[in-house]
């Protein structure tokens, strides 16, 4: 049964059309990897009984011959950032304690309608803040590529519990949500393919608010092809979100050609930072190397705003999330820790219910927000955005899609940068101005470093066109031929 | 010179500008699609958005934005194609969000002007600042038990326009003309019910004063829940008189936020400027802006109904009748609907005192409103068609209505049953007048010595011989032929 939990969503999919095996044995199968694989704490509630029930209702459409959707019978990870009806949905959080929701994220309804059965809710950055799944109130999640190097290293975050869950086999696949970073950071750091579509293409119903400007659901994969699969079962316009795009959703399987040539990269110039490792630069020009090979045209480019966006994300996230997490207040779910007034509840509830990051970025978007000093940081925010929006529609007149390398760094160790909030801000700095301008971004599995971690490089594609950008991305997969596996997992 | 107040070191008029909430009139709540049914049971009609679940997001209710858009076309006013929702940020318990969805720097309605008709017949112009849309809060019950507040969140997200009035009204009077006005206009156009007994319209008073003569805008002080026009008035009065005291005494009135106590008339601090909350207002990132075309105001411009100005317009200038008069009757739309039934192909002058002076004096009496009135306004018109085609006296139709006002019957059925009838019949009218002249030889004497008045008597004793059923034209003119012959 150990080889069932080594497939990915095409090979699975292949494997039950043939009638190899049954959904209610994938699930058995990674049932028993997530109880063996708890050590990681990818996991912050397990829905085995879930699971199975939703793999014998897909064994039973397949033998009645009912439609079957693109993800019939894959075992998944849900980010315990989407809403699950009837199951406990935390965000990470102490806040949310007991939160029981009543209703389905549209991402994780879409998942289920198309066949998907959930393994359970993944671990992750308290409200998706963080870089390295250690503010979750449930505890750090373990990288599974620790055991390798013999040190417990972070997933890198705030998805870490998703891609520690693909990374260790716990999952054929996760669902994260992407704000700044936080698909594309942890696909790098854990070896996996991670991609942000383009804001709106995923609705945001149901799923905890951090930052709604920036705040988009994605696949985490093993392969360029499962994400284009997963992402097609995903995405789709809703209208209970009025920023999802109402447009159709093309096939972006079939946009996976294996043909690139002709197609023109660009290169940032800025992203070339100082003090960059130069093992990322390594692998940066490996890359372009490898697409060269492919017949892409590379043209270096410029983002001359590059510089400005991890501040000015720093003002617009936690701007937003200062509203978006006023209703935790303690008053109609979640924790309630009571006081001799309202105020005193408010301050006892949101004292205790919030860890000190999620704390750290109310008060920044707080004082952002607040009166005289609005137009100093909040307009003026809104006003770099643009720019930096801009920066990349000039860009995209002349290059198809654009290579960056994914992190800074490696995955550290737990407990490092842990003490310096910019030092683990800076982990998003290739990743952030994506999310700025909207745009699809996607990692994917390169190589490893000289200590034997994986380090991922970023597409970044046209709004609304990931078809291209999960083609390069195929390219580029197929020319690194990433073939390895966290260490620890034998 | 109007509403004044004498100071000690001088004169002092007041500088008011009101901000109205009404509710819209809609199906749905302006972000989610539960009711808004006045009076339900707590908790009730509240969507997972209104009670700001974890992931809920708002979506515009396009009925509301229509509702907006005609209120800005009622209100004469700029119509903004693209506006912003902002987020106004402040915790209460009964606001789920933490923010409440309105409309700063770019809300959906600009300039525009009302029409006060002041009860001298005169009019004025207020400006209007602005109406935006926005979502109202729900409710903290405070009095259900000794330890713990309650709150229904039923009330939740309904969608509020918020009026803003420029500082133009200068007495308690033009702003219960105000009131009255903007509740027409909003009735007329179906937009908000316009109870303010219900709370669908709700009024914050911005007061200051300032010496006669002088256009300075001193600091002012807002007064909320003022949920009538009467206690608007009297907020009004008591700010003023409580701002030039403390000018007299030498003394700064402060910017603070006050509440109007309807039990004693007064008004007193809730907070004052330093505790004012910073709402950080931004724009709600999961709502797009609100645009649409100049085809959806065009379109809504069309389905417009006459509104009360233009209504009086027509009514001075097809029938005749005064400004004052014609105000009246256009105030509430069902008087008008009421007045051109009862007017429909008759006199319109003849309608209109019939309606202002017989009417009101027996709804005011009962305290009903004119869609309860016992006499309908088919009735009152066919009463007056009596009059006018001689069936009955005008004294005679007097006695009708009284009757009509008791049993609501048809002034038709109530002549004929009773025999009111006017005597048209010369013949019964001639012997009628021959049996006076008979009997009142003394009188026929001073009549004929040049004493006109007297034929006021022969009348008199033809009525009674007729029971006042004799129709006076005839009776006058018989009279006068049989006495000059």
């Amino acid at each position: 049964m150990s080889k069932l939990t080594e497939l990915n969503i095409a090979s699975a999919r292949d494997g039950l059309n043939k009638g190899e095996f049954s959904a209610a044995e994938l699930a058995e199968a990674y049932i028993k990897a997530m109880e063996a694989g708890r050590e990681l704490n990818a996991y912050i509630t397990e829905t085995p009984e879930v699971a199975l029930e939703r793999a014998r209702q897909s064994d039973d459409r397949r033998a009645k011959g009912d439609h079957l959707g693109a993800m019939e019978g894959i075992p998944i990870a849900m980010k315990d950032l989407f809403c699950t009806e009837g199951v406990l949905t935390t965000a990470g959080s102490h806040i949310l304690d007991g939160f029981v929701p009543q209703y389905e994220s549209t991402v994780s309804a879409n998942l289920r309608s198309a066949g998907a059965v959930m393994l359970g809710k993944a671990n992750l950055d308290e409200f998706a803040m963080g870089s390295a799944n250690i503010t979750s109130y449930y505890g750090p999640v373990k990288n599974p590529w620790g055991a390798k190097v013999g040190k417990d290293l972070v997933p890198g975050g705030s998805s870490g519990g998703s891609a520690a869950a693909v990374s260790g086999g716990l999952a054929m696949a996760a669902t994260g949500t992407d704000t700044g970073g936080s698909i594309r950071q942890p696909a790098s750091f854990c070896g996996i393919v991670g991609m942000k579509p383009t804001y709106g293409r995923c609705s945001r119903w149901g799923t905890v608010a951090f930052a709604s400007s920036l705040d988009q659901a994605g696949p985490m994969t093993q392969t360029v092809q499962d994400a284009a699969i997963m992402l097609g079962a995903m995405a789709g316009h809703d209208p209970k979100d009025s920023t999802s795009a109402p447009i159709d959703l093309p096939d972006f399987e079939a946009a996976i050609t294996g043909d690139v040539s002709g197609l023109t990269i660009g290169i940032p110039k800025e992203y070339k930072m100082d003090g960059m490792d130069a093992e990322i630069q390594a692998m940066w020009d490996q890359g372009i190397e490898w697409l060269k090979a492919k017949g892409c045209n590379i043209k270096e480019i410029s983002l001359p705003h590059t510089k400005y966006a991890l501040p000015t994300y720093y003002i617009v996230a936690p701007a937003e999330a200062s509203a978006n997490l006023a209703r935790y207040d303690g008053v109609r779910y979640g924790l309630r820790v009571p006081g001799d007034s309202l105020d005193d509840m408010y301050m006892n509830t949101r004292g205790e219910g919030f860890g000190d990051e999620v704390k750290r970025r109310i008060l920044i978007g707080t004082y952002a927000l607040s009166s005289g000093y609005y137009d100093a940081y909040y307009i003026k925010a809104q006003k770099v955005r643009t720019l930096i929006s801009n920066d990349f529609k000039a860009a995209f007149e002349d290059v198809d899609a654009i290579l960056t390398p994914t992190a800074p760094s490696a995955a550290f160790g737990i407990g490092e940068n842990q003490d310096d909030p910019v030092a683990m801000y800076l982990n998003d700095v290739f990743t952030v101005p994506t999310s700025l301008a909207g745009l699809p971004g996607i990692s994917v599995p390169a190589g490893l470093s000289k200590s034997g971690l994986p380090l991922g490089l970023q597409l970044v594609g046209r709004a609304f066109d990931e078809g291209t950008l999960l083609n390069v991305a195929s390219a580029l997969e197929d020319a690194a031929a990433f073939n390895f596996k966290p260490g620890g997992e034998g | 010179m109007g509403y004044v107040i004498k100071g000690e070191t001088c004169d002092w008029e007041v500088v008011i500008g009101l901000e109205v909430h009404c509710q819209v009139i809609s199906k749905a709540k302006l972000f989610s699609g539960a009711a808004t049914d006045f009076g339900a049971e707590p908790n009730t009609q509240v969507s997972l958005v209104d009670a700001a679940m974890p992931g809920m997001l708002p979506v515009i209710n396009e009925e509301c934005v229509r509702q907006a858009i005609k209120t800005g076309l009622g209100l004469k006013a700029q119509i903004n194609t693209k506006s912003v929702f902002a987020r106004k940020n402040y915790f209460y318990a009964d606001l789920p969000q933490g923010y409440q969805i309105s409309q700063a720097d770019q809300p959906i309605v600009g300039a525009g002007t009302i029409i006060l008709d002041m009860p001298d017949g005169t009019s004025r112009s207020v400006g209007i600042e602005r109406l935006h849309l926005e979502q109202d809060a729900g409710k903290s019950l405070h009095d259900q038990d000794p330890k713990r507040s309650f709150i229904d969140l039923n009330r939740t997200g309904v969608a509020l326009m918020e009026i803003v009035s420029d500082p133009d009204m200068r007495s308690p009077e033009e702003v219960g003309a105000y009131l009255r006005k903007l509740r027409s206009i909003v009735r007329y156009l179906g937009t908000c019910d316009g109870n303010m007994d219900q709370g669908s319209m709700r009024c914050d008073v911005n007061v200051s004063v300032r010496p006669v003569g002088s256009d300075e805008l001193r600091t002012r002080a807002e007064t909320k829940n003022v949920n009538s026009v009467r206690f608007a008035m009297q907020a009004i009065e008591y700010e003023a008189t409580r701002q030039v005291e403390i000018y007299d005494n030498g003394g700064e009135v402060v910017q603070e936020t006050r509440l109007f106590d309807a039990s004693t008339g007064t008004t007193r601090s809730m907070r004052s400027k330093e505790h004012a909350h910073d709402y950080r207002y931004f724009p709600d990132p999961d709502l797009l802006p609100l645009v649409f075309s100049d085809e959806l105001v065009e379109e809504i411009k069309a389905t417009l109904p006459e509104l009360p100005d233009e209504r009086k317009d027509r009514y001075i200038n097809d029938f005749g009748l005064s400004p004052y008069d014609a105000g009246v009757l256009v105030a509430e739309k069902d008087t008008a609907s009421y007045f051109e039934t009862v007017a429909e192909g008759r006199d319109a002058k003849m309608a209109a005192n019939w309606v202002i002076n017989n009417l009101f004096a027996v709804l005011s009496e009962k305290g009903i409103g004119i869609t309860e009135s016992p006499v309908s306004a088919d009735n009152l018109g066919k009463l007056l068609g009596l009059i006018t085609d001689d069936t009955i006296s005008t004294k005679i139709a007097k006695e009708v209505f009284e009757i009509m006002v008791e049993s609501g019957d048809d002034p038709e059925k109530i002549v004929e049953e009773k025999g009111l009838k006017q005597i048209t019949d010369t013949g019964a009218i001639e012997a009628a007048v021959d049996a006076a002249i008979e009997a009142g030889a003394k009188q026929v004497e001073q009549y004929k010595g040049g004493n006109e008045k007297i034929l006021g008597w022969f009348v008199g004793q033809v009525m009674k011989a007729t029971q006042g059923k004799a129709n006076p034209g005839q009776v006058n003119k018989l009279l006068k032929e049989k006495l000059d012959a």
